[in-house]
Order: structure tokens, then C-alpha cells, then sequence
């Protein structure tokens, strides 16, 4: 394995808080337990006759989706308003960057706007950590999608999915099927497993959708569907995107879910306790069965309720990290601007 | 440049791998010339140099410099570039012919020498397009480029994709003895990545390079330089399969020599992490076994020459997410130092270092430069190497897209000599 670089001071605070989520790679597994624990704290906010909590009022959150994501877009705009903040949703092909104005630029204005929280999708992989290094520290930022490189708050409802469920992640053997080479989700899961003590975490897919080196991330690597779920507790499947056919990665969806595609007679290997998992959108009948998706080891819907309570941890806990570092340097955050 | 004076240098440590010359010893030039290496010179008259405790090299030579002139809304001039060069020690630059219009005739020639020749800090040596507009479709006109004053022809990053069109540029190109200048790399292999292929690429999400998209066409110009008979140079070797093919084509009898970027023997893919774009560039820096085996191609002599694949870019080229950053380093005023580094951790011999940065890159191009010769104009450099500088303070190149920025570096000019005319002297 190459070494795993040092905890990345762009997402801890000095004394260990969270300042930004950009990765899950690099966080200690305390960080990962604490937001899985104030998440549990929030997910019956979403049952309350008044949805709202008042941790982040009087803060302004600014969803900068530099890449089309209404789902994900929808959950962290709920989350905010379910903490009391305010929201801004910035329509990134009718904004200013596509008139030229630069991304620094567009940054600049934006905080001088007073803004607390950039929520930032982005094709490019780093686009939030090169935003988390240039915005002013008054701003946290949020990974909600970079390129394929991270998926943060993705993998940490997934794994609030899985505690629920299998109560914890010692021995716990999880699959990963599909097209790990161009998924965020998949490899900022990988870390967040590996990080909170899963036993084996395997991949699964034919080696045109599988990146190169795949297992110094710490997985095993599978190219037989039956024999990478055998005995799992866990199978996420991942969503196939149609333009991979164009790319001479696959030869068809119908191959590919004959050979990869969870149906019930292949999930006859996994452990009779499996959940199955999938960060949606679904295709039917490409990655996943319709059988096995409405089925009654599926906990798809329920990864996306738990979602809007892991987003809020997270804000939470970045809004409150900055304001104890605020604090700790001797200003209080209205006047640091 | 400054007017020719006759200039003593004394007690300098006089390195000359083209002649196995190392010893301390004196120079004497008289109007520009070499006259005399010896002991105990004397020149009454001439303005003397102590050189005590400093290295008398030859004048670097540089085989793989982009520079921005001519072009639309580059980063600096020829002026900046070359002043950087000579503040380097490099008296000799050979430039890539993707311009902007790009070198594929006589007027765009003529217009990089002419400026050259005006800024007066470093003799350019262009290089000319191998095929029209870099399109890999016709032929320019190799004959007359070369009667302009390029010295060798290059497609520069561009492939040539028609094996037939490339196969006959070759046998043209053969027709007038002109080396071509390869830069492999598969156009296909290598779409929208921006990184090496591997570990590093791969936790970071970004799309990778594969070394194969070298080699893969690295062997088809090897077999068609077989069939041809040209003389060819490959630029900016980054993989050890590359070094493998290329003994190999040597041991063959090939006519073939190649470089490796000073970027690539001191970094490799982990440079990239945190998404540091200043490490960002083309071909993508690999794993730690390529850059070892590049290292030990250097040593072996099986890669010939060490550039500074030289690329200055404007201050938001690398301001942006890592994917959307222009590739490039700015290297022209670190080379030296870096070679430096290279020695003073013991992974490159001293006299095989300098060797890769004098004489070598100059047999390479069939250019006349890269030693000290008595006789002929001088192009030399004077280095303190017991010295260490932090470039940024006294960077002169325009692009300032460089990761040595700040970094503690051995070895500081102290005087350039370029055929003749002092070119760079420091306070």
C-alpha cells in the first residue's frame, strides 16, 4: 500500500473539528462516528409537524452545482433548511461562468455576499478541495460531488444505511458492483469501510470498469459476480451510465447484466441477511432487477431519507467547527469579515 | 548582450564532459574566442574573473524549450525566456514548433531568430513543423525550413496518425539528413486524462494516462525510423518501457537518441497529491519504479540528454480544479540547480549529469555547441555550486508555474558566456 497521506488540515480544525467535508479519506474513524451519531440525532426532525431545527439560523447556505444533480441538489437543500438556514441555489449554466467570468471570480462575489457554506458538484475531481484552498476561511465548504473522485456525504448515508441495518461494521463483508472506475460514491465508500473497520470490502466488475490498481485502496477485486457476493452482508449496486456502451467499456446493458446485473438467483450467494443498497437514480433492469430493487432486502429508499439527516450533520458540524476555530482565533464571525 | 571584452577566468574548476576535461585551470578569451585553457594564464588588459571555488561548465544545451513567441496571448517573449535562459546557464535552446502560426515556414523562422537575435541572451535553435500546420496531412517544405536556420523537424505534441504520412516524412526528412524530433504519445491512449494511470490517479478520480500510450507509439516510430534510415530524437520519455524500447532500438544499431525531462527524474505521480496542479503536466509524472528506471537509463547513457521541457504558462493556466489546469512547468531557470540535486544526492554521477545537459543534448541535434573548444567562440557558464538559491526571488521567466518555487536549491550562476557574449552576470 502507499502511504496514506497525513490528515488533511484543509478538513480538521486544528483541535480536530471538521472545517469542510471533501473526502472522506484522511478523516480518523471518530470523525466518521460522531457524524454517523448526530445524524441519528436528526433523522426524526423529518417526522416533527415543524421540520426545522435551529442550528443554522441565520446562516446562508449556496449550492453551487456546477454539474446537473436535482436529487442530490434537493436533499442538501432540505437538509439546510431543515437546520433554519437560508438558501441560495446557483443555476451554474445561466451563471456567470459561462459569460467567462471566472471561477475565483464568481467565489470572490459570492462571499462578499456574507455567504457561510458552499455546498459545491463539480465534474472536475478536486474542484472542492481547489475551492476550500482559495475561498476565504469564513466559508465552509462541501463536497457534494467531485468528478470521480468523491462522494462524501453519499458514502456517509450509505454507511448510517448499514449501521442501521447490521448494527455496526466489524465482519462485516460488503460488495461493491458495477462501474467502480468513473464512481465518486464507490471510492469515497471504499475509504469510509475501510476506515470504520468493515472486515473485506470487494469490487466487482470487468476490468474496463475497474480503475487501475483498484486494490491499494484496500479492496479485493472480483470479476465473477457469484463468486464476489459470496457470503456478503452488504451489496451496492452502482449505477451504469448509458454513454459507457458508446465508449467501448461495455458491449451492451444485456451483457452486462447477464454478467453483472443483481437478480434474485445471484443474490442466492450473498449471506440470507444481505441488504442491498444503490445510490440511485436506478436503471432497471441494467445494474439492478426490479424484483430485487422493490424487494425486501432492498433499503434503497431508506438510504435516501437517512441522507437528508447525514447532510445535516455534516453542515452542522462543519458550521460549528468553523465557529470554534472563529472563536479560538479571537473574532467572532461577523467581524472576520 | 554585451560588447566582446577579453576576460581571464581564474582557478576555476574546469568540467567539460565532451573532452573528460576536469580540472582546475585558467581561461582566456579574446573577443569572444576561446584562446587558451591552461595554468597560470596571463592577459594584461583583460578583465580578470576570480573563480576560485567555482565550476567552469560549457554552456547548457536544452532540447525541449516551448517558447511563447510567436503566439496569441502567451505567457512572456523571447526576451523573458532566453533572459531566464542565460540566467540558468543555458547558452543553447532548442524550440518546439508548436507556435502560434506554428514553425512551418520561413517567415515564422526568421521571425524567432530575428527576435532572438535582438534579446541576445541565448542562440535559439527552431525547430521546424514536420508537417503543415502540425496536421499530420502534408509535408512542409523540410528543405527550405532547414536552409532557414531549423535545425530539426518535430510534430511536436501533435501525432501523426497516417503511418503512410509519417512513413514518407521520414524518408523526406532522411533525404536532407534532418533529425526528427518524436514526442510519443497516443492521441487515442491518452484523451482526457491527466494523469498517470495508477494508484494516485486512481484515489484522486482522475482520469489516468497509461504508459502504454507512450510506448505504444514510441514502437511505431522506432519501426519506422528502422525503415527509413532517419535520424530520430525522442522527447520526454516518462516510462520505464520507454527506456526498455529504446535500448533496445539502440542495441539494434538504431539512429536514435533521447531526453527526459529534469521533472520526471525528481517527481513522480504521489507529486500530484492534494491535486497540485504546478505538478500537473504532459506526459503525466508515473510511478516511482519509471522514474528509477529513467534515472538509470540517464546513467547508462541509453536516454542521452535531461531538458527542461520548459513551458511557461500565464498566472490562471493552473488556477482551477486539477483536471482543468494547463500541463507545463516553467523550468528554464531551475534546470541547472536540479541536475545539481540530482548529483548531491548521489543518484546521478557528477560528470554523467552535466554530460546530459552540455554535450549530449548538442550531439543529439547535430548542433556545434555543448563543449569548451580553444578556438572557437565561447558559450560558457560559471557556476558557484557550494551556493544555494530560493527561486522566486530571482525567477525571470514569465511563467511562474513552477513547484521549486520557494524551494531551497543548490548552485547559482554567476556568469553566462553565449558564443562569445556575456550574457548573464549576477550581482
Amino acid at each position: 500500500m502507499i502511504a496514506e497521506p497525513a490528515t488533511d488540515p484543509l478538513q480538521l480544525t486544528g483541535d480536530g473539528q471538521l472545517r469542510n467535508f471533501l473526502s472522506i479519506e484522511g478523516l480518523p474513524r471518530s470523525v466518521l462516528e460522531q457524524i454517523l451519531d448526530n445524524a441519528a440525532s436528526f433523522v426524526d426532525v423529518g417526522d416533527r409537524a415543524i421540520k426545522k431545527v435551529p442550528l443554522l439560523r441565520g446562516k446562508t447556505v449556496v449550492n453551487l452545482f456546477f454539474e446537473a444533480s436535482t436529487r442530490t441538489r434537493t436533499t442538501f437543500e432540505l437538509a439546510a433548511k431543515r437546520l433554519s438556514a437560508d438558501v441560495l441555489n446557483i443555476d451554474i449554466a445561466r451563471s456567470a461562468t459561462s459569460k467567462g467570468e471566472s471561477l475565483m471570480d464568481m467565489l470572490r462575489n459570492l462571499e462578499a455576499m456574507a455567504s457561510d457554506m458552499f455546498v459545491v458538484r463539480h465534474a472536475d475531481s478536486g474542484a472542492p478541495h481547489y475551492i476550500a484552498r482559495h475561498a476565504t476561511p469564513e466559508v465552509a465548504i462541501i463536497n457534494a460531488g467531485d468528478g470521480r473522485h468523491a462522494h462524501p456525504t453519499q458514502a456517509m448515508l450509505d454507511m448510517y444505511t448499514i449501521r442501521h441495518y447490521k448494527g455496526g461494521f466489524a465482519g462485516l463483508k460488503v460488495a461493491i458492483i458495477g462501474d467502480i472506475l468513473h464512481s465518486r460514491v464507490a471510492r469515497s465508500q471504499i475509504h469510509a469501510l475501510n476506515i470504520l473497520g468493515a472486515e473485506e470490502v470487494r469490487v466487482i466488475g470487468p476490468r474496463t470498469l475497474l480503475p487501475a490498481d483498484i486494490e491499494r485502496l484496500g479492496v479485493s477485486v472480483y470479476h465473477d459476480l457469484s463468486q464476489g457476493l459470496r457470503d456478503v452482508d452488504v451489496v451496492i449496486a452502482l449505477r451504469l451510465q448509458k454513454e459507457r456502451m458508446d465508449s467501448a467499456l461495455l458491449p451492451s446493458e444485456s451483457e452486462f447484466f447477464r454478467l453483472y446485473g443483481l437478480n434474485n438467483e445471484r443474490l442466492r450467494h450473498a449471506h440470507p441477511e444481505a441488504i442491498i443498497m444503490h445510490p440511485g437514480p436506478i436503471n432497471r433492469g441494467v445494474e439492478i432487477a426490479s424484483e430485487v430493487a422493490d424487494g425486501k432486502r432492498s433499503v434503497i429508499l431508506h438510504q435516501v431519507t437517512f441522507g437528508i439527516a447525514v447532510r445535516m450533520a455534516v453542515m452542522s458540524m462543519c458550521m460549528s467547527g468553523r465557529e470554534t476555530e472563529q472563536r479560538g482565533r479571537g473574532g467572532d464571525h461577523a467581524t472576520a469579515r | 548582450m554585451q560588447p566582446r571584452a577579453d576576460l581571464l577566468i581564474r582557478k576555476a574548476r574546469v568540467i567539460d564532459p565532451a573532452s573528460g576535461r576536469d580540472e582546475v585551470a585558467d581561461l582566456l578569451l579574446e573577443g569572444g574566442r576561446l584562446v587558451r585553457i591552461g595554468a597560470s594564464l596571463d592577459a594584461p588588459g583583460a578583465e580578470l574573473v576570480d573563480a576560485d571555488g567555482l565550476w567552469l561548465l560549457p554552456g547548457l544545451v536544452d532540447t525541449c524549450v516551448r517558447l511563447p513567441e510567436p503566439g496569441n496571448h502567451r505567457t512572456g517573449s523571447l526576451h523573458s525566456e532566453t533572459r531566464a535562459a542565460a540566467a540558468g546557464g543555458i547558452t543553447h535552446l532548442c524550440a518546439t514548433p508548436d507556435t502560434d502560426p506554428v514553425v512551418d515556414s520561413t517567415a515564422v523562422v526568421r521571425l524567432i531568430r530575428e527576435r532572438a537575435m535582438r534579446a541576445g541572451f541565448a542562440r535559439v535553435l527552431p525547430m521546424a513543423a514536420l508537417t503543415q500546420g502540425l496536421a499530420g496531412q502534408q509535408l512542409a517544405e523540410l528543405a527550405t525550413l532547414r536552409d532557414a536556420g531549423c535545425i530539426a523537424v518535430s510534430n511536436a505534441g501533435h501525432r501523426v496518425q497516417d503511418a503512410l504520412i509519417l512513413k514518407r516524412s521520414l524518408e523526406y526528412a532522411a533525404t536532407f539528413d534532418l533529425p526528427v524530433v518524436f514526442r510519443p504519445q497516443d492521441a487515442a491512449l491518452s484523451s482526457g486524462g491527466c494523469a498517470h494511470e495508477g494508484p494516485v490517479a486512481t484515489r484522486l478520480g482522475l482520469p489516468g494516462i497509461p504508459a502504454v500510450a507512450e510506448t505504444v507509439d514510441l514502437a511505431r516510430a522506432l519501426l519506422l525510423v528502422e525503415a527509413t534510415g532517419v535520424r530520430a530524437h525522442f522527447h520526454q520519455l516518462s516510462c520505464a518501457a520507454s527506456v526498455g524500447l529504446l535500448r533496445h532500438a539502440k542495441a539494434q544499431g538504431l539512429n536514435v537518441t533521447a531526453d527526459v525531462s529534469i521533472h520526471h527524474l525528481l517527481l513522480d505521480e504521489s507529486a500530484i497529491e492534494g491535486f497540485n496542479s504546478l505538478c500537473h503536466i504532459s506526459p503525466p509524472l508515473r510511478s516511482r519504479a519509471d522514474r528509477d528506471a529513467l534515472m538509470q537509463g540517464v546513467i547508462d547513457g541509453t536516454v542521452d540528454a535531461i531538458s527542461s521541457q520548459h513551458i511557461p504558462l500565464g498566472g490562471s493556466a493552473k488556477l482551477a480544479p486539477f483536471p482543468s489546469t494547463r500541463p507545463g512547468i516553467s523550468g528554464l531557470d531551475t534546470l541547472l540547480s536540479l541536475v545539481l540535486e540530482l548529483v548531491q544526492r548521489d543518484q546521478l554521477p557528477l560528470r554523467r549529469a552535466l554530460d546530459a545537459i552540455t554535450a549530449a543534448p548538442a550531439r543529439c541535434l547535430g548542433v556545434s555547441a555543448g563543449r569548451l573548444e580553444e578556438g572557437r567562440l565561447a558559450s560558457l557558464c560559471l557556476l558557484d555550486p557550494a551556493a544555494t538559491r530560493l527561486p522566486g526571488e530571482d525567477w525571470l521567466s514569465a511563467g511562474r508555474n513552477s513547484p521549486w518555487l520557494d524551494t531551497e536549491l543548490p548552485g547559482t550562476v554567476r556568469l553566462t558566456v553565449c558564443e562569445g557574449k556575456v550574457t548573464w552576470l549576477s550581482d
